[in-house]
């Protein structure tokens, strides 16, 4: 059962095919628009994707398991990245890691059972000026401690 | 201070608009370069000696002349937008806050070695600043700054933003050829070199944000002018970024050739209270680090590398005496077993054998010789792969661990 994709999600694949003389060079952007509709890149993401683009399926799959931003399996609402690199761990990261791991009561790598969160760890995010940093989904949230942790986890639905 | 080139107007509300850029002398330079012969232009640049700000150092104008211009076909220009040398955050500020800077630049690099289209190579993780850029060459485009026939100069540049998905290996750049290509980020083996054989096989150019956002100050001031700003064989300024225990941490845009004491000390205003320096990482994770004993050194890519170490992508990162050297061993060898690719067996069983030891010694798990087991894996790394991420990652395992021995020793018992 293939699932039915946005007219949207469509047209932007054609924009970003006309960018480059070879199809498969939007392989990679197409793959994370269609990961951001579908919630991750199953097997029926993977089929969509490779006709698309005229690829072969094992062709898809092995971009998708290369890059760290490409996931086969759902995550959570809101995916809680936090950077473990040196800028990060020098400024108390590990111990805001762990104050995560309480507070949402999972391990790193995991979902929480209501499908809210998922944690993870990233090597540097680019923002060692505000270290420590973490990403929730898309967003940047830098100068961490635990009571601005509090804060942004209040403010997600 | 009016010294700075890339960083001066950073402060003007909306500079990311068009119109307030051209309004602060914005793409004057593309207007001065579109007047110029395209060999006038790459001629100007290479006079300037702009030596790539992404981490290898090689100057710009060499690589813009390595082009053959006598085959048919495309050229294409890649920017290398992947900051993920851990430390550095220079580019995302040069893109957030003056994208036109970056745009003037891409336009005069294109013309000067005849290529129609540019890539930004984004990683994925900068959505926000990959909008901004997005935003920044609508704005153009709609002034005629880019797209066909710029200015009235018959010249055509289209530049697209292109999102990576996360891997620190697609900043080398065969591996970002090898990623807007569709494909995993494996580097290829050179030569050929990318500016014969590129992007699609194509002749390419591949530059750092901050490498083509000094473009435009050559033009418009002069090679000599720009050479005044850095040291005879190292133009310009550079965007140090510094970070770790120090009180302000930050971009400072200064002259090739500050001190790294003056750097740390007066610049990002020393150590946080309470803090004693004991080392310094002065080039992104992948630069071999420094004691405290040697930081009087001048920041430029021939000083660092006399002293054994590497300028790399200008990124500071301070390390206090209270900091264990055997956790900022364990994290760097996390982050390459993390990065490597796979492709070349030395670094790639190499860099996760070392993180095995280093997590066994944090264990309170070590055995004598293990020091002496990860220079051993380390050595064989260096020099026994297709990229430099290998060097990358052995260089500074090797450094923590000849200069800081006798400390990792003690984690042993």
């Amino acid at each position: 059962m293939s699932r039915a994709y946005s007219e949207t999600l469509l047209r932007k694949i054609d924009e970003l095919v006309a960018r480059y003389p070879k199809k498969e060079a939007a392989l990679i952007p197409v793959l994370r628009l269609v990961q951001d509709e579908a919630g991750c890149l199953a097997p029926d993401e993977e089929e969509f994707v490779a006709r698309a683009l005229g690829l072969k399926k094992m062709r898809v799959r092995e971009v998708i398991t290369f890059y760290t931003m490409l996931t086969r399996r759902p995550l959570g609402k809101y995916h809680i990245q936090v950077c473990t690199n040196l800028s990060c761990s020098l400024l108390g990261s590990g111990p805001l890691l762990d104050y995560l791991r309480e507070k949402l009561a999972i391990g790193v790598g995991e979902t929480s059972p209501d499908g809210k969160f998922t944690l993870t760890t990233v090597e540097c995010l680019g923002a060692c000026d505000r270290a420590p940093c973490m990403m929730v989904n898309t967003d940047y949230h830098g100068n961490l401690d635990a009571a601005g942790i509090d804060r942004i986890l209040a403010g997600l639905d | 201070m009016d010294d700075k080139t890339l960083t001066r107007d950073f402060g003007v509300a909306d500079l990311h608009e068009v119109g307030v850029y051209r309004g602060r002398g914005g793409y004057a330079a593309v207007a001065k370069a579109l007047k110029m012969a395209p060999p006038d232009v790459l001629c100007e640049v290479q006079k300037a000696s702009l030596r790539g700000r992404g981490g290898a150092g090689f100057p710009a104008g060499v690589k813009w002349g390595f082009v053959p211009q006598n085959l048919p076909g495309p050229r294409y220009l890649c920017v290398n937008a992947d900051e993920g040398e851990p430390g550095t955050f220079k580019d995302r500020y040069i893109m957030l806050h003056n994208p036109h800077l970056l745009l003037e630049g891409i336009v005069i690099a294109a013309y000067a070695v005849g290529i129609h289209e540019a890539y930004i190579y984004i990683r994925g993780e900068y959505e926000a600043v990959a909008q901004r850029l997005e935003t920044a060459i609508a704005g153009a485009e709609g002034k005629n700054l880019l797209g066909k026939n710029i200015l009235g100069s018959g010249f055509d540049l289209d530049v697209f933003v292109h999102r990576g998905a996360g891997a620190y290996i697609c900043g080398e750049e065969t591996a970002l050829l090898e990623s807007i290509e569709g494909k995993r980020g494996h580097p290829r083996l050179k030569p050929p070199f990318p500016a014969v054989v590129g992007l699609f096989n194509a002749p390419t150019v591949i530059n750092n944000v901050e490498t083509l956002s000094n473009v435009p100050a050559i033009i418009q001031n002069g090679a000599d002018w720009f050479l005044k700003q850095g040291l005879p064989k190292d133009g310009g300024t550079r965007i140090f970024g510094v970070s770790g225990k120090v009180k302000k941490p930050g971009i400072y845009e200064l002259p090739l050739g500050t001190r790294l004491r003056a750097l740390i000390e007066e610049h990002a205003g020393g150590l946080k209270e309470g803090c004693v320096l004991k080392a310094v990482i002065p080039g992104g994770l992948s630069a071999p680090i420094l004691t405290a004993e040697e930081i009087d050194l001048p920041m430029d890519f021939d000083s660092l590398a006399g002293a054994g170490s590497m300028l790399g992508s200008a990124a500071v990162i301070v390390i206090d005496r209270e900091t264990p050297m055997l956790e900022v061993l364990r994290i760097t060898s996390k982050f390459y077993a993390h990065e490597s690719c796979g492709q070349c067996t030395p670094c790639r069983i190499g860099t996760a054998w070392i993180h095995k030891i280093v997590t066994r010694i944090a264990e309170g798990r070590g055995e004598p010789d293990d020091i002496d087991t990860i220079i051993s894996l380390a050595s064989n790394i260096k020099g026994k792969t297709e990229c430099p991420l290998g060097d990358a990652a052995a260089l500074p395992i090797l450094s923590i661990c000849r200069k800081f021995r006798g400390e990792l020793e003690r984690s042993l018992k």
